[in-house]
Parts: structure tokens; C-alpha cells; sequence
């Protein structure tokens, strides 16, 4: 993905990586050089080692899956501990409820995020209520979900969908997406071990994009928390996943062509529940908002976030909120550079909101 | 059943099974006999029982024979394409062949058709010409889909062959629907649905098959058993005696075809679709087969396989090998038309191919186009803004390679 090994964002070494206040328990951790799928597979692990009332199970996990994040853990932890479902997502959803209703550790994997759908049902009708329904006599707390989602230059309607707003519109749900290696070891272990159900969801086209050191140490980091990447002062842009390394070049353009101009960006990590008070904190200093995510504009996630915001930081606003997200089409094959919000999109938006 | 009178009488208020008899006899069902796999040629092409042979016309058989080596061939040449990353992906259908036309031989062009997407050679045997099959790969401004879906996903009304879609088991219940409009037209056609013994775990494949049995659809559901779903094997998938005896299940007329027999295949084929269209019922046929190819370019299938057991699926039972060599048997071809056919087959893929890629994308227009019958305003709006975009910043939007829009 463009950007992304030049990105300031990425943790080239040991220092970087441990200088992030987050990351304080493990300060003294080695780091090891992993891209998104070794990240994901680490924390899989660390999970396994951890936790031996821990499964995992899904479409081809066995033999690593289909992006290699398994690999090796069926070998290392025994096939009772990780396996091969029959190719069915709500068996899958299901099967991982009923794991966690009595009190284990599923740790479930749709293929692909454009696949969950025969799953929505198990996912918001019952893991999403499962506690809320009984008076919290049982939860599934201990099921994680995840499935690959975003863009990848190639994958048309089925293999490119972002599908966070359905599930941030499903109370009793977290949903969960990370930048980077780093991110993604100590997302996905708070994740699983988080008391409620997570929806994880990981930008395929970082699993090998992306490369940082990576501590070999057990950490979290927390959910329901944004984390501002960079700072400045005249507008404020929020996204999450692989989207932040366009909104980067983005916004290094802006600063170039606009010379004064500071732009702060935000990861919010955390798509349910979100971080509120980072982002009206931000947008309270800028006073000019811009959110841009892949899904299709109406209904998007970026809804959400302008209405709170506006809601929140109504008198100091000072430009329109600009959303730029993907058009409100399906994900096309050939028009995707066309379709998505590339960085000379979320440009001119910038350039809109500051020279209102 | 005999003495019907008496165990129905016996049998009042259950209204679930309304066959079944008391007994009291403490016994769990364990041990269901294996479903035969019927057959007309063995591995070497001889017909085993004359009476089976459906003695198909000369034309026929060529047309099948032909559509093999041509889905053969182009499949070679598209993987490699792939693989040069002159297309963006690409499935084969390779061990497959005699699945596609032995079914596609036994039904007309009324038959409406849901694919998985590994039938490719179904759409061929009905007409769709490699020009058609290259433009859909290639995206280009001929694809019928317009360049929206991944290369493979074909579809065309003029053959009833419905466009393909990623998604694993949704085109079961479509074709019950679809199955059930026939019949009220009183059309002399049936739907015929086309899935993996992988896709048959998905909930839609028990949906479609229990409402196609209670509305009595014409459908017939054709199940390729090829042994591999990307990497989870079939023993894997599922622990009944594979996917035919689901259809006991669901009170259906079911076969199971060794499908590497083209001939076996048309005659289950053809039966099913008398059933299924004189007597209103559905039918499902499992095709036991092999996926010989990896299961797209995606996918490397040595991680899971080894080379040795897909070599021997090549060497003993290529049922395009079987096919020829019943072909030959009946001296209806030989060496010199065989050369001749994979000459002309290669340089007639070879032909579209390079047209295809010559071929312009389809217009950014087509972006936006039919969403919906007719654009709502929010997405005039939004393709508005884009031809703003691209003006403004035409080095970032470079649609040379794409037709012209007409409307902007």
C-alpha cells in the first residue's frame, strides 16, 4: 500500500516503539520485526499460551488461513485448540456464542468482512443481547471476531467491503480496528480478553504492507480509545484502519500547499464505543472537523461522528464537517481508485473546511 | 409402505411424520447405507452397460468434447495470464469439465441457470464465445457486468445464466424462486443451481433446499463434490455419507454421479430435468469430482495437498481423458483431429485474449450507474462532486484507459 513504509506512523525501531506511553507495562520488552498478519498471529498466540480455555476455529485456519494469520498455532497448541469449521459464517458466529456462553474463549475468523452477513443474525441478535436479555445471568464476553476488511486494490464487491456502521449500530458490540503491527498485537489481546463480544476487524492490505518492532511481551492496549497520531491546531481529521495512511499523504500535502496550516489526525481505533472525548477535545482546539472511511457515505460511521461532534463543539465550529467516504455505490472493480477516498480527495476536502 | 390404512390410523396426531410407525424398540439410526455413485463409463472410457449409454449424435458429443479442450485451454492460458498479472485473478475449472457439459448437454437454453463460479464450461457449452469469457476477465468496456465484479464472475440473460456472486450458497434459494416462477408461467423449464460440497454447509443451502421441496419448484440442485473447499477437505466439511443423502432429508429425489463421467452426468441430468419439469419436483444431484487446480490464484493448494494425490486425480481420472477415449472407441475421433482441434482451440483463445486486452475499461460513468434503476439525487450529487474531482485534478484521476463517459 502507497505510503505506508514511509509513513511516520510506523515504528521502524525499538525506541519508537516503546516511546509510546501506551505501551509503559512492557518498556523493557524486546521487539521483533512483524507485519499485520505476524501481529495478528503473536497476539493469537500470547492468547493460546495464556488462556487455556482459548480456541480457535474458523474457514481453513488449520492450515494458517487464507492470510497466513493462523499459521502454525493448530502445530504449536493441538487441533482441539485450533481448527477447520464447515464453510458456514453463522455456524461459525454461533458456534463461537456457544463457546463463550459458558464460559471459554472462542476466538472466531470469517474469511473475509464481505462474508459475515450470514452471520449478522447470531451477531446482533444474539451475542449483541446476550447478557442485556438475561440480566446479565450469562454473557458471551469471551468471543472475538475477526474478519479482514478495506480496500486491496482488486477485490471488487466481495472482497473489499467495510462493513464497521452495521455492527456500530448494534448496542452490546465493540468493534475494533488497528493501523498497524504494534496496534494490532495490543487491540486484538484487549479484544479477546475483553468481557464483551468484539468485532475485530483488520485491513488486509496491511498484513504484509506494514512492518514495525513489534514488543514480544503480553500487552493491550485499550479499547474504546482514540489516539491522536498527530498533533495540530486548524482541523481535525479522524479515520481508522489502512485509511489513515492515505489521510497522512493527505495531509502532508495540505500542510505543503497551505504553509502555516496544521492538521491534527486521530486513529480511532475504537469504532463502538467510540472516544468522544479525544475528538471534541481536538475539534474544540481546530474548530474544523474531517472524517473519511471507505463504507459508503450515508450511514456511515462519519454520520455518527459529525452529528456528536456537532452536537458537542456546535459554537466552535467553524467550517462545515466534511465527510469523505467511499460513493454510495457497491465496491467496483475497476473504478475503485475512482471510488474510494483517495488522498487528493481528502485534500481538497481539507482545503475546503480550512478556507471556509 | 403396506397396510397403509392401518399404520395411519395408528399414526394420527403426528402430524411431523406422518409415515412413521410406533415401535418399542429402543434404537438410534447409526449405520445408513452409502449412496451408490452412478456411472456409465469406467476410468478407461468403456461403457459398462450398453443400456446406459445415452448414444448422444455425433454433433453432441463433438460440441462436448470441443467445449472440454476449449474450457482447458483457455483456463491455462487465463492462469497464466494471472499469473503475469495481465488479469487481476482467475479460477479454473480444471478436473471439472465433464460435470459442466455432461449437465449443460442434458438442458435447454430455457433452463435458468445460478452458478457457483466454477462452471464456466456450462456458460460455453450454451454459447457465450471466448470473446464474451476475455472481456468479462479483462473488465473491459464489453464485459456484460462492466468491469464491476472480479474476473470469472460471468452472467449473461441472453443465456439464462445469472451473474455470478462471490458470496458461497446465496444462489440456492434464488434458484428455488426462480424454480417456482417457471412453474407458475407453466413454462417447460426448469432452474438449475450449480455449488460445492463446501457452499452446502452455508444455512442458505439447507434454506433452498427444504422451500424448494415444499413449494414443489421445478429446480434441480447440482452439487460438485470436488473434494476441496480452498483448504478444508471434504472429510472436514461434513460427516453424513456426503451431500446426496441431505436430500433424503428433505424428501428429494437424489443421485449421486461420478462426475469426471460427462455421460453418467447427462443422463442424471436428464432425468433430473424430467422430473423436475414434468412432474414439478426438486432434484439433487451430487457430482463426485476433483478440483485438480489450486483453488484460485489466490491460493496455493501445496500448502495442504500434496503434488503426488493431485497427479494421480490427472493421470487416472482426467474425464476429459475418459471422454476422448469413449470418443475414440466409437470412431468418432482420433490423434489427427485432436491435434488439429487444440491447435485451432489455442489460437482462437489466443485471438480473444489479445482482443480483450486491447479493449478499453468500461466508462467511470458506469460507476454510478445502475445502483438503481434510475440514479437517485443523492448519487447525482456524488458523481457531481467526481467530475469536479477529476477536472480539478486530472494527473490523480487518469482515466485513459477507460472508454469515454457521455455523461461526463
Amino acid at each position: 500500500m502507497q505510503g505506508v513504509n514511509e509513513s511516520r506512523f510506523i515504528k521502524n525501531t525499538r525506541e519508537q516503539a516503546l516511546a509510546n506511553p501506551e505501551l509503559a507495562a512492557v518498556k523493557n520488552s524486546e521487539t521483533k520485526k512483524l507485519n499485520l498478519y505476524q501481529a495478528v498471529n503473536e497476539a493469537l498466540a500470547t492468547a493460546l499460551a495464556t488462556d487455556e480455555k482459548a480456541v480457535i476455529f474458523g474457514e481453513d485456519v488449520s492450515f494458517g488461513g487464507v492470510f497466513r494469520c493462523t499459521m502454525g498455532l493448530a502445530e504449536k497448541f493441538g487441533k482441539h485448540r485450533v481448527f477447520n469449521t464447515p464453510l458456514t459464517e453463522q455456524g461459525i458466529a454461533g458456534f463461537g456464542i456457544g463457546v463463550a456462553a459458558v464460559g471459554h474463549t472462542a476466538i472466531a475468523e470469517i474469511q473475509f468482512a464481505d462474508y459475515v452477513f450470514p452471520a449478522f443474525d447470531q451477531l446482533v441478535n444474539e451475542a449483541a443481547k446476550y447478557r442485556y436479555r438475561s440480566g446479565n445471568e450469562f454473557n458471551v464476553g469471551g468471543l472475538t471476531v475477526r474478519m479482514p476488511c478495506m480496500a486491496v486494490g482488486h477485490g471488487a464487491h466481495y472482497h473489499s467491503q467495510s462493513p464497521e456502521a452495521y455492527f456500530a449500530h448494534t448496542p452490546g458490540l465493540k468493534v475494533v480496528i488497528p493501523r498497524s503491527p504494534i496496534q494490532t498485537k495490543g487491540l486484538l489481546l484487549a479484544a479477546i480478553r475483553d468481557k464483551n463480544p468484539v468485532v475485530f476487524m483488520e485491513p488486509k492490505i496491511l498484513y504484509r504492507a506494514a512492518v514495525e518492532q513489534v514488543p514480544v511481551d503480553d500487552y493491550t492496549l485499550p479499547l474504546g480509545k482514540a489516539e491522536v497520531i498527530k498533533e495540530g491546531k486548524d482541523l481535525t481529521v479522524v479515520g481508522w484502519g489502512s485509511q489513515l495512511y492515505v489521510l497522512e499523504r493527505a495531509i502532508a500535502m495540505a500542510e505543503k500547499r497551505m504553509p502555516g496550516v496544521s492538521i491534527e489526525l486521530i486513529d480511532l481505533r475504537s469504532i463502538l464505543p467510540w472516544d468522544i472525548e479525544t475528538v471534541t477535545k481536538s475539534v474544540n482546539k481546530t474548530g474544523r472537523l474531517l472524517i473519511a472511511h471507505e463504507a459508503p457515505q450515508t450511514g456511515g460511521f462519519a454520520s455518527e461522528i459529525a452529528t456528536t461532534v456537532q452536537e458537542h463543539c456546535f459554537l466552535r465550529l467553524e467550517a462545515p464537517i466534511q465527510r469523505v467516504c467511499g460513493w454510495d455505490t457497491p465496491f467496483p472493480l475497476v473504478f475503485e481508485k475512482f471510488y474510494v477516498p483517495s488522498a487528493i480527495r481528502c485534500f481538497d476536502a481539507m482545503e475546503r473546511a480550512l478556507k471556509f | 409402505m403396506g397396510s397403509h390404512g392401518h399404520f395411519r390410523a395408528r399414526g394420527r396426531g403426528r402430524l411431523g411424520a406422518v409415515s412413521s410407525v410406533y415401535t418399542e424398540k429402543l434404537e438410534f439410526l447409526t449405520n445408513y447405507p452409502a449412496i451408490p455413485t452412478y456411472r456409465v463409463l469406467d476410468v478407461e472410457g468403456a461403457v459398462i452397460d450398453e443400456s446406459q449409454d445415452p448414444k448422444l449424435d455425433k454433433a453432441t458429443l463433438a460440441r462436448m468434447y470441443e467445449c472440454m479442450i476449449t474450457l482447458n485451454t483457455m483456463d491455462t492460458i487465463l492462469y497464466d495470464a494471472q499469473r503475469q498479472g495481465r488479469i487481476s485473478f482467475y479460477m479454473t475449472s480444471y478436473g471439472e469439465e465433464a460435470s459442466h457439459m455432461g449437465a449443460a448437454a442434458a438442458l435447454t437454453n430455457d433452463d435458468v441457470i445460478y452458478g457457483q463460479y466454477r462452471e464456466a464450461g456450462v456458460l460455453m457449452y450454451r454459447g457465450f464465445t471466448l470473446e464474451e469469457f476475455m472481456n468479462q476477465c479483462y473488465s473491459n468496456e464489453r464485459d456484460y457486468g462492466k468491469g464491476r465484479q472480479m474476473p470469472v464472475h460471468y452472467g449473461t440473460a441472453k443465456f439464462n445464466f445469472q451473474t455470478i456472486s462471490s458470496p458461497l450458497g446465496t444462489q440456492l434459494p434464488h434458484a428455488a424462486g426462480s424454480a417456482y416462477a417457471l412453474k407458475l408461467e407453466g413454462k417447460k423449464a426448469c432452474a438449475v443451481c450449480f455449488f460445492g460440497e463446501g457452499a452446502a454447509s452455508e444455512g442458505d443451502f439447507h434454506a433452498a433446499l427444504n422451500i424448494a421441496a415444499t413449494t414443489e419448484s421445478p429446480v434441480i440442485f447440482i452439487c460438485r463434490n470436488n473434494g476441496y473447499a480452498i483448504s478444508t477437505p471434504a472429510k472436514e466439511q461434513y460427516r453424513g455419507d456426503g451431500i446426496a443423502s441431505r436430500g433424503h432429508g428433505y424428501g428429494m429425489d437424489t443421485i449421486r454421479v461420478d462426475g469426471n463421467d460427462a455421460l453418467a452426468m447427462y443422463n442424471a441430468v436428464k432425468e433430473a430435468r424430467r422430473i423436475a419439469v414434468e412432474e414439478s419436483r426438486p432434484v439433487l444431484i451430487e457430482a463426485m469430482t476433483y478440483r485438480v487446480g489450486h483453488h484460485s490464484t489466490s491460493d496455493d493448494s501445496s500448502a495442504y495437498r500434496s503434488k503426488q494425490e493431485v497427479a494421480d486425480w490427472q493421470k487416472n481420472h482426467s474425464p476429459i481423458t475418459r471422454f476422448r477415449k469413449y470418443l475414440e472407441a466409437r470412431g468418432l475421433w482420433n490423434e489427427e483431429q485432436e491435434q488439429a482441434l487444440r491447435k485451432d482451440v489455442r489460437k482462437r483463445v489466443l485471438k480473444a485474449f489479445s482482443a480483450a486486452e486491447k479493449l478499453k475499461k468500461p466508462p467511470v460513468e458506469d460507476l454510478f450507474n445502475d445502483v438503481y434503476d434510475e440514479m437517485p439525487p443523492h448519487l447525482a450529487e456524488q458523481k457531481a462532486e467526481l467530475v469536479r474531482l477529476m477536472k480539478k485534478y486530472p494527473e490523480h484521476y487518469d482515466a485513459s484507459d477507460y472508454a469515454a463517459s457521455k455523461s461526463m
